[in-house]
């Protein structure tokens, strides 16, 4: 109980001292970094999401990891208890497709927006070098259980290198879980150009071409695609035989063919963009004819590419909770259950806000309106916290309520899928996060104001 | 052509497909043991509503129908009122008259489409009636329309006959960015392109407003031989002034909320509500007492630069303060989840449940004039209910009935029924020969009008080139 004081002592100096920092109004020194230490959740619901629910459990915090999970786990002595009565433990939140710290305003100030670089081949680009530690959204986002995202840039063919960073630290680097996770690839689509996550041309816009013609032109750019890829290949050819025998030519610099050797050697993940079903299934022979790993991000059709994507071990990031159907004539929940249908074909899946920053906090409701429509909430919750971390490579890490995973741990006063649940804690990394933010901040402004 | 004359068929086949019991007389409807969240008196277990004429005439327990009476067991389900939108621009084929700065001569009452599938969707997602405004190009613009969705009627029935007329204002980052777009050869920027300019634009027209008043007045009283001429810009703002029009001003900024309130003082009228007030929570005590509503995002923020201090206590500190708030969605996506947007003011403060519902359902209908008639589970008032699956604010709830008046304008189990028939239909659809590919051996199709769902989900936040 003593401890439990201190905790709450040192929330509001924290909160104190960001009210200070606020005079600034910059939003830029509002990131605070939490505090490092031992401690031990007894007494509450620990929802491990990798095994059963345990009641009545302790969970260990130490050194940056979880040291131990149980109803009978021991309590290091010096630790900081915190009485988990009445509360529940989750593995922190993670979404999986957001631009988080790459663009604060998205609109009329464009001195704050990082998020598309105009090259077509941006391979070289990488978000971490990007993504501001010190955005608002960031704060506003944990406070709501969301300890991880992958953060990527959207622009050209080739966007650049996602990466999967912890919502906590005041350097790119304290953030960083991996800094270069996945390269981005707004895959080419029947009916106009690239995009990340939506948009379907066809009618509307621009003069009207021939279908045919819009298949070929796709084709046509997939050909090109894959002459970058073979370029790239080449590149690291010509750049490892150079290496041992400096008689032949020197290879000339080319960052965005060097970004890309991992990717197209198979060896690190490339996310596509594709939202239709001939579209995921073109992603699906292109990841097929270039060996390559792959992952769909958006995938509104992908309940009908299953096939394709299972043969393929290609993962969907879907990102349209939040989006219309497609077609007016389309059910009205036809992108609501998108999930259920994709679990049921045993295609690995994840939910993701699929937003720029802003709204990542929503996350759990949107795998709570996937479990509103044939998603089991176990499965839903799942969606959100371990098959991200798998589908991103960094399970080993991060997910799950496990011995010896980052301690990314929050505990709440009921399902943390529900919008009316209360964050109590926030461990990212380890540190006890003070749950303050840019919206707390302008809450304790103005709460009292007469 | 053709193509497009039979998209438009199959269109208005599919209208009827979804229109589940259109029929449905307006006889007696008898929902039993649901436990009924009222939005007025609080939560009642176990508890029957009778619906006859399209009115609620009894709540209670183990309530009798005569026969033919539909009924609805709701045991183990919730029951609440029909969500009340109270800023949406759902099936108005157009929202933005952007030429000039004062556009009082518009009405989206004239934009109405009902076949509009977005309307179905907002059903399913238990939106029951909506406030449909005009676009935020100008200072003051065009007239609204309240409605409630009844699907599968023309355009007239939507209408609430004995709603109070209304009209759009607004004030900020839109209405500057008007006059910011590219000028045609000859053409000049739009006035105004400050915050400065937009207030003596609205004060400029209640000055002539009030003069136009005043010439009718003299005319009626004989003191003057000739009509004035008839007025379309400034005779809506006469009834303004008349308090005959409630005013929903559009604006994020507390500072320009505060000097719409002080202007309104000064010409005598009250302010209907102040919409999406992003930093209303600022100004919270001269709201109150100057008695204007509130209708806000619960809590979307940052997507530009206006938007940067809201925060998602807004509704918290407005309803501590006793304003009236109302939680709407500008969104036809967001219009479908409303129950879990008020639910948030649960967590955001502690909103205590049926005033965070009332965000949703009774508040809307005191912003729109309609709470006589409509907003919660009452006596006397309109059968526009809702049968959810579970508690509405958790996040695994749907509605499975969607009511109007009784009538059920969507069924969740009849929509899942149908959904075979219709796919058949669009498979058959698509195979005839003006439904083919161009390049694929059809007849080349013409091109139907352009899709504006994206243009009109962003109105008023100006995500879109235009101002919306």
């Amino acid at each position: 109980m003593k401890t439990m004081r201190r905790i709450l002592i040192s929330f509001s100096l924290t909160s104190l001292l960001s009210l200070a920092v606020f005079a600034q109004s910059d939003g830029s020194q509002q990131n605070k970094t939490g505090r490092a230490g031992t401690f031990a959740i007894v007494g509450a619901r620990v929802v491990t999401v990798s095994g059963a629910v345990i009641e009545n459990g302790t969970v260990v915090i130490q050194n940056g990891k979880i040291t131990a999970v149980g109803a009978g786990a021991s309590v290091p002595s010096g630790a900081e208890r915190i009485d988990g009565k009445g509360l529940s433990v989750y593995p922190g939140m993670i979404d999986s497709s957001t631009s988080m710290g790459l663009s604060e305003i998205g609109q009329g100030a464009n001195a704050t927006v990082d998020i598309a670089e105009i090259a077509g081949n941006n391979s070289n680009a990488k978000a971490i070098t990007a993504v501001n530690p010190h955005s608002s959204h960031i704060n506003v986002t944990r406070v709501n259980g969301i300890t991880t995202v992958m953060s990527a840039p959207i622009g050209g063919l080739i966007t650049g290198q996602g990466t999967v960073i912890n919502l906590n630290g005041s350097t790119q680097a304290d953030m960083a879980v991996e800094s270069t996770v996945a390269l981005v690839i707004n895959f080419p689509r029947v009916a106009g150009g690239g995009g990340f996550g939506g948009g379907f041309g066809g009618f509307g816009g621009g003069p009207q071409v021939d279908f045919n013609e819009l298949v070929r032109r796709r084709d046509t750019a997939v050909e090109e695609l894959k002459k970058t890829f073979a370029a790239a290949l080449n590149h690291a050819k010509a750049v490892e035989a150079y290496a041992k025998d400096k008689s032949l030519p020197m290879v000339p610099t080319n960052l965005a063919y060097e970004a890309m050797i991992p990717y197209v050697r198979g060896e690190k993940p490339i996310v596509f963009t594709a939202e239709r079903e001939r579209d995921i299934k073109a992603v699906a022979k292109f990841v097929a004819d270039m060996k390559i790993k792959g992952i769909v991000v958006g995938g509104q059709e992908a309940w009908k590419a299953t096939d394709e994507l299972k043969r393929n071990n290609i993962p969907v990031i879907f990102t349209n909770i939040y989006s219309l159907p497609v077609r007016d004539d389309d059910p009205y929940d036809s992108l609501f259950d998108v999930p259920s249908k994709l679990q049921a074909a045993g295609v690995k899946f994840a939910i993701s806000t699929g937003d720029v920053g802003a709204e990542a906090r929503d996350l759990p409701y949107h795998a709570g309106l996937a479990g509103s429509h044939g998603l089991s909430p176990e499965e839903a919750l799942k969606s959100v916290t371990l098959y991200p971390a798998q589908i991103l490579g960094v399970s080993d890490r991060l997910g799950s309520i496990e011995v010896g995973k980052m301690a990314n741990v929050v505990v709440s006063d009921g399902d943390i899928l529900d919008p009316r649940t209360n964050i109590k804690h926030v461990f990212i990394n380890g540190r006890l996060i003070p749950l303050t933010s840019r919206h707390t901040e302008l809450f304790d402004s103005f709460k009292d104001r007469k | 052509m053709r193509r497009v004359l039979t998209l438009f068929t199959f269109l208005l086949l599919t209208v009827a497909a979804f229109v589940p019991v259109s029929a449905q007389a307006r006889g007696e409807v008898l929902i039993k043991n649901a436990t009924v969240l009222t939005a007025a008196r609080g939560t009642l277990e176990g508890t029957d509503i009778l619906i006859r004429g399209g009115k609620i005439v009894r709540i209670g327990k183990g309530l009798t129908a005569g026969s033919g009476a539909v009924t609805f067991d709701a045991t183990g389900k919730f029951v609440t009122p029909g969500i009340i939108d109270a800023h949406s621009h759902t099936m108005l084929s157009a929202i933005n008259e952007g030429s000039l700065a004062v556009t009082s001569m518009t009405d989206v009452k004239e934009m109405l489409d009902p076949t509009d599938i977005t309307i179905y969707r907002a059903l399913a997602g238990g939106v029951t009636s909506a406030l449909l405004l005009h676009g935020s190009a100008n200072p003051i613009g065009g007239q609204s329309a309240t409605v409630k969705f009844k699907w599968g009627r023309p355009a007239a029935d939507y209408l609430i006959p004995d709603a109070p007329l209304g009209i759009k204002f607004a004030l900020g980052e839109n209405v500057k960015r008007s006059s910011q777009t590219q000028t045609q050869p000859g053409q000049t920027f739009r006035y105004p392109r400050t915050r400065m300019g937009t207030m003596e634009v609205i004060r400029d027209a209640f000055r002539r407003a009030r003069d136009y008043k005043q010439e009718w007045d003299d005319f009626r009283a004989k003191k003057t031989k000739v009509p004035p001429r008839v007025d379309e810009e400034l005779q809506p703002l006469v009834e303004i002034l008349e308090g005959k029009r409630i005013v929903h001003c559009h604006g994020y900024r507390s500072d320009e909320h505060l000097n719409i309130l002080r202007m309104a003082e000064e010409f005598g009228f009250r302010v209907g509500t102040l919409q999406h007030g992003l930093e209303a929570y600022k100004i919270a005590p001269e709201i109150a007492k100057h008695g204007a509503g509130v209708s806000i995002f619960t809590d979307s923020w940052s997507y530009k630069l206006e938007a940067y201090d809201n925060t998602p206590y807004n509704a918290y500190i407005l309803w501590k303060n006793g304003v009236t708030v109302s939680i709407n969605s500008d969104s036809d996506e967001r219009m479908r989840r409303l129950n879990l947007d008020a639910a948030k003011t649960m967590k955001f403060g502690g909103v205590p449940e049926e005033d965070a519902l009332k965000m949703i359902t009774l508040n809307p209908a005191k912003q729109l004039g309609i709470d006589k008639r409509t907003g919660s589970i009452e006596q006397g008032k309109d059968g526009d209910i809702v049968i959810w699956n579970m508690h509405p604010f958790s996040p695994y709830s749907h509605p499975e009935i969607t009511m109007i008046e009784g009538e059920v304008f969507f069924d969740r189990s009849r929509d899942k029924l149908n959904r075979a028939v219709l796919a058949k239909e669009r498979e058959e659809l698509e195979k005839l020969d003006v439904n083919k590919a161009p390049g694929s051996g059809g007849t080349p199709p013409a091109r139907p009008a352009e899709r504006r769902i994206k243009e009109r989900d962003e109105a008023d936040r100006g995500e879109i080139g235009g101002d919306n």
